[in-house]
C-alpha cells in the first residue's frame, strides 16, 4: 500500500520537475543563512515570478561555504550540468534570472570542475544542496524512505543488523565502535521497552558535520533511527540536539511533522505492525552532554554528569532500559545501507574504516566547508587537493577530533584519514572537524585554548577533571607567557597522565591529548618558552652537548 | 543496592589474597569486608554510589584502565591491585587537586581532627602540595539557624546532595555551575535560612566528609560527626 504511495509521489515530483526548463537552488544551510542567503532567495523568487518554467528553491549546504551565499542552476536543455553561483547578493538575482537558457553569469560562476567537487564522494551528504529540506516529497522522490520500507516489509531485524555487521560502519562520533556490534547487543537484550537515541549534541570547536545534515537532509537521520529502532526492537527514539542548533530543530520538527502526517513513522508506521514515535530534546549548551551516559542523564531531566561505565548504555540506559546511542551521520549512512546493501558500502574505504567520513573543513584553509570523502585518503589530498591548501604563509599542521584529538603535523600529511592510523599519530578521527594551522600559530597557544574548554566545559563531578584541568591551564598560560621553567614542564606532563588515567569520563580521559600531540611533534617550541630561575630564556636542551668523557 | 537471595558466588584476587564474593559486590565492599584498605572520599555506606573521587581507583590486571572499587563489580578469576606505586602516585596527585581547589585551613577548621580528607592525607603520607593554590574566593553561608555551610571546605562528593534527596527525601541540596566554579545550592541558589524545604534534620552535616557542613557553635577542632545511623536507615528503606 505504501509502496504506490511512494510511487505515486515519486511521479508527480517527476512531473513536476520535467515540465521545468530551469531549477534554481538556493543554499539555506547555517553557513550561507548568515550571509543572508535568505534575501537572495526571496529576490530570485520574486525576479523569477513572471519568468515561466523557472522553480525557485532552498535546498541544504552545498559543501564551499566559505564562498556564500551558493547558488545553483539545472537547466533541462543544458550541456553543460549545472551552473553554480558564488556570493550571490540580492542584488545579483536579475542577473541570474536573465541568464536563465543563456550564458552564465561570469562574474559570479564558480568552477565545479575541481578538486573540491570532483574528489568528493557522497552518501551522507548526497541529498545536500539537491533536496529542499522542508519537503517530505522530495526526499522520497530521492529514493528516501526506501531503506526503511525494505527493512519493515522484507526483512527480519536480524537481517537488517546483519547487513549493518557486512557494511562494516563504524560509530562516526568519534570513537569508532563498530555500529552493527552495538544494534547487537541492544537486539538482545530482554525487555519490551528500549530507546534509540541519535546524538546530534554537536560541540567540537570548528565541527559542523551534524548541523549540516540535520539543516540539509532531516528525513535522512529519521529514517535511520527507525530503521534502528526496528532491528534493535525499540518503539521510541530521542533526539537530542544542542540548543544552538535552532535551524535543525525547526527543520526536524517539521519533517517529523511531516513523516508523522504520511504515515512513515508513528504508531504502525508505512502500514505494518511496527510502531516508532521520534521526540526532540534539547540540549542546554553543555559540551559534557555529548557524552552518553550524560546525554541520558540530561533527557532524564537531571543534571548533565556522566557516570561510571559499565554498565554500558546498551543495557542500562535511558530510564534504566537498554539504549541505542549512535552519532547523527552514523545514522544518515543506514538508509544508503539498507538500499544499496552493506556489501557496495564495505567496499568502498579502507579495510578497517569502511564508508565515507564527513568532514568540517576550518581554519587556515582555502576552502572552508563541508565534505565528504572516502575512509583512507591521505590528509595531504584533503588539505591540498579539496581544501586548497592555506591562502598564506605554510601549513604547519592539522587539529583533528576537537579536545579530545591532537595536533598533526605536515610531514605526516600523507597518512591516509582512517581510525586507527589517527589514533596512532596521537589523535583521533573524532566527529570530523579538522582545523588547519598555518606557521603564524603557535602550539602551545593551541594546547592551551583547548585546555581552556576542557575547563569551562568539564561537569565538575569528578576532581581529576574538574581541579586537573585548570591546573594544566594555567601552567600552559603560564608557559606561553614565558614565565614558566623546566619543572613547571614536567608538573604538566605528570598531570597531563593523571588525568588521563583517573578521569570518570571521556572528556577527561581526552582533555590532556592537545598537550600531548604538541609535546610529541612540537616540544621545541614549550622549550623555546621556558626560562631559568632568573628569568632569562634558556638554552634548548634538545640540542644541549654532549658530555664531556673524563 | 537490592541483594539477590540466590546469588552465584565467585572467587577473586585481591592484591595477592583469595576472595570469595557474591556477583554484585563491588570491589569496595570486599575490600573493607577482607580488611584491605582502600580510600574513599565521595562513597559512603547507605548512600548510593557516586563515582566522582577517583580515590577509591583501582588496577585490574590485564586492563590498563584504572577502576573505581566502588563501582566495580567483581567478576570471576579478577586480579585487583589496590596499592601500587602508580596507584599512589594518582592518589596522592588528586589529595593534592583537592587542597588547592579550595582554601582548606586545617588549623581553623571546627572539623579540624575528625575530618576525612585530612584523615586521607596524613594515611598517605601527604606532606605537601606540588601545584600553586587556587585561593578562590568563596562565600560561607551560615543563614540557617543551627548549620553553616562553608563552601571553602566543600570537596563536592555531594554526599549532602544525595543523603537529603535519598533519605530525608527533601531534596534541598543540589548543585549549581560547572567544573571548578560548581558550588552546592540550597533549593534554587536561595540562602539556606530561607529554604522552605529544608527539615533541619542535619543529616547533611553528619555525612559531610570535612569541614563544609558544621553546627553552629562549634570551635576549632570541636565537629564530631555521627553517621552510624546510615546503614540502618537504608535497610529500612529498603524492607
Amino acid at each position: 500500500m505504501m509502496i504506490e504511495k511512494f510511487e505515486e509521489i515519486t511521479a508527480e515530483e517527476q512531473t513536476a520537475v520535467a515540465e521545468r526548463d530551469h531549477t534554481v537552488k538556493v543554499c539555506v544551510a547555517a553557513g550561507c543563512l548568515s550571509s543572508q542567503s535568505d534575501q537572495v532567495l526571496a529576490a530570485l523568487k520574486d525576479g523569477a515570478s513572471d519568468h515561466h518554467g523557472c522553480h525557485v528553491k532552498g535546498v541544504g549546504c552545498m559543501g564551499l561555504c566559505s564562498q556564500g551565499p551558493l547558488v545553483a542552476v539545472e537547466s533541462k536543455n543544458s550541456k553543460t550540468g549545472a551552473v553554480m553561483y558564488q556570493n550571490v547578493q540580492p542584488e545579483d538575482a536579475p542577473d541570474i534570472v536573465d541568464s536563465l537558457g543563456k550564458k552564465p553569469v561570469a562574474r559570479l560562476e564558480l568552477k565545479t570542475n575541481v578538486p573540491f567537487f570532483q574528489r568528493q564522494k557522497k552518501i551522507v551528504l548526497e541529498n545536500s544542496g539537491e533536496i529542499d529540506p522542508e519537503r517530505i516529497e522530495e526526499y522520497i522522490a530521492a529514493e528516501g524512505y526506501q531503506g526503511l520500507l525494505t527493512a519493515v516489509t522484507e526483512m527480519t531485524p536480524i537481517e537488517v543488523i546483519d547487513e549493518i555487521v557486512r557494511s562494516g560502519l563504524r560509530g562516526r562520533g568519534g570513537g569508532g565502535y563498530p555500529t552493527g556490534l552495538k544494534w547487537t547487543t541492544v537486539a538482545k537484550m530482554d525487555g519490551p521497552t528500549k530507546y534509540v537515541i541519535c546524538n546530534a549534541d554537536e560541540g567540537d570547536p570548528g565541527a559542523f558535520m551534524d548541523r549540516s545534515v540535520l539543516e540539509s537532509d532531516p528525513h535522512r537521520v529519521l529514517e535511520g533511527m527507525a530503521i534502528a529502532g526496528y532491528a534493535v526492537g525499540a518503539n521510541e527514539g530521542y533526539i537530542y540536539v544542542r540548543g544552538e542548533y535552532p535551524l535543525a530543530v525547526e527543520r526536524l520538527k517539521l519533517a517529523i511533522r511531516q513523516a508523522n502526517r504520511l504515515g512513515v513513522l508513528g504508531n504502525r508506521l508505512l502500514g505494518t505492525t511496527f510502531d516508532f514515535n521520534i521526540h526532540i530534546r534539547l540540549g542546554a549548551g553543555a559540551f559534557v552532554c555529548g557524552e552518553e551516559t550524560a546525554l541520558i542523564a540530561s533527557i532524564e531531566g537531571k543534571r548533565g554528569t556522566p557516570r561510571p561505565r559499565p554498565p554500558y548504555p546498551a543495557e542500562y540506559g535511558l530510564w534504566g532500559k537498554p539504549t541505542l546511542i549512535n552519532n547523527v551521520e552514523t545514522f544518515a549512512n543506514v538508509p544508503a545501507i539498507l538500499r544499496k546493501g552493506g556489501a557496495w558500502y564495505a567496499g568502498i574505504g579502507t579495510e578497517k574504516s569502511k564508508g565515507t567520513k564527513v568532514f568540517a573543513l576550518a581554519g587556515s584553509i582555502q576552502n572552508t566547508g563541508l565534505i565528504e570523502v572516502p575512509m583512507g585518503m591521505s590528509l595531504r589530498e584533503i588539505i591540498y587537493d579539496i581544501g586548497g591548501g592555506v591562502p598564506t604563509g605554510e601549513c604547519k599542521a592539522v587539529q583533528t577530533g576537537g579536545p579530545s584529538g591532537g595536533c598533526i603535523p605536515a610531514d605526516y600529511f600523507d597518512t591516509p584519514v582512517d581510525y586507527e592510523s589517527l589514533k596512532a599519530l596521537g589523535s583521533i578521527m573524532g566527529s570530523g572537524g579538522m582545523i588547519i594551522m598555518d606557521d603564524s600559530s603557535s602550539m602551545v597557544d593551541v594546547a592551551r585554548y583547548f585546555m581552556e574548554f576542557c575547563m569551562t566545559e568539564s561537569c565538575g563531578k569528578c576532581i581529576p577533571c574538574r581541579v586537573g584541568t585548570v591546573h594544566m591551564h594555567n601552567l600552559l598560560d603560564k608557559i606561553y607567557k614565558g614565565k614558566a621553567q623546566q619543572r613547571d614542564l614536567d608538573m604538566l606532563e605528570k598531570l597531563c597522565d593523571m588525568v588521563m588515567n583517573t578521569s570518570l569520563c571521556g572528556l577527561g580521559q581526552t582533555a590532556p591529548n592537545p598537550v600531548l600531540s604538541t609535546l610529541r611533534y612540537f616540544r621545541h617550541e614549550y622549550l623555546d618558552l621556558l626560562v631559568d630561575g632568573e628569568g632569562n630564556g634558556r638554552i634548548d636542551t634538545a640540542v644541549a652537548p654532549e658530555p664531556v668523557e673524563a | 543496592m537490592k541483594r539477590q537471595t540466590q546469588a552465584r558466588i565467585i572467587t577473586l584476587k585481591i592484591d595477592g589474597v583469595d576472595v570469595a564474593a557474591r556477583e554484585h559486590e563491588t570491589i569496595l565492599e570486599l575490600a573493607q569486608e577482607n580488611n584491605i584498605f582502600i580510600p574513599t572520599l565521595c562513597h559512603l555506606d547507605g548512600l548510593s554510589e557516586y563515582g566522582g573521587c577517583r580515590i577509591c581507583v583501582v588496577e585490574v590486571k590485564g586492563s590498563n584502565r584504572l577502576f573505581p572499587a566502588c563501582m566495580t563489580y567483581a567478576t570471576e578469576g579478577m586480579e585487583v591491585i589496590t596499592n601500587s606505586e602508580r596507584l599512589r602516585l594518582y592518589r596522592y596527585s588528586i589529595l593534592d587537586m583537592l587542597f588547592t581547589e579550595r582554601n582548606h585551613v586545617c588549623s581553623v577548621c571546627v572539623s579540624n581532627g575528625h575530618c576525612e580528607l585530612q584523615y586521607l592525607a596524613a594515611k598517605l603520607g601527604m606532606t605537601r602540595v606540588e601545584v600553586p593554590y587556587l585561593n578562590p574566593n568563596v562565600p560561607v553561608d551560615a543563614s540557617h539557624a543551627h548549620f553553616i555551610m562553608d563552601h571553602n571546605r566543600c570537596i563536592l562528593c555531594q554526599r549532602c546532595v544525595r543523603v537529603c534527596g535519598e533519605i530525608e527525601g527533601a531534596f534541598t541540596k543540589g548543585v549549581m555551575g560547572r567544573g571548578v566554579n560548581t558550588r552546592i545550592i540550597h533549593d534554587l541558589n536561595g540562602a539556606w535560612g530561607d529554604s522552605a524545604t529544608c527539615t533541619s534534620c542535619g543529616k547533611c552535616v553528619n555525612v559531610c566528609p570535612t569541614g563544609a557542613l558544621v553546627e553552629k557553635g562549634k570551635s576549632a577542632g570541636e565537629m564530631v560527626k555521627r553517621r552510624d545511623w546510615l546503614p540502618y536507615l537504608r535497610l529500612m528503606q529498603e524492607d
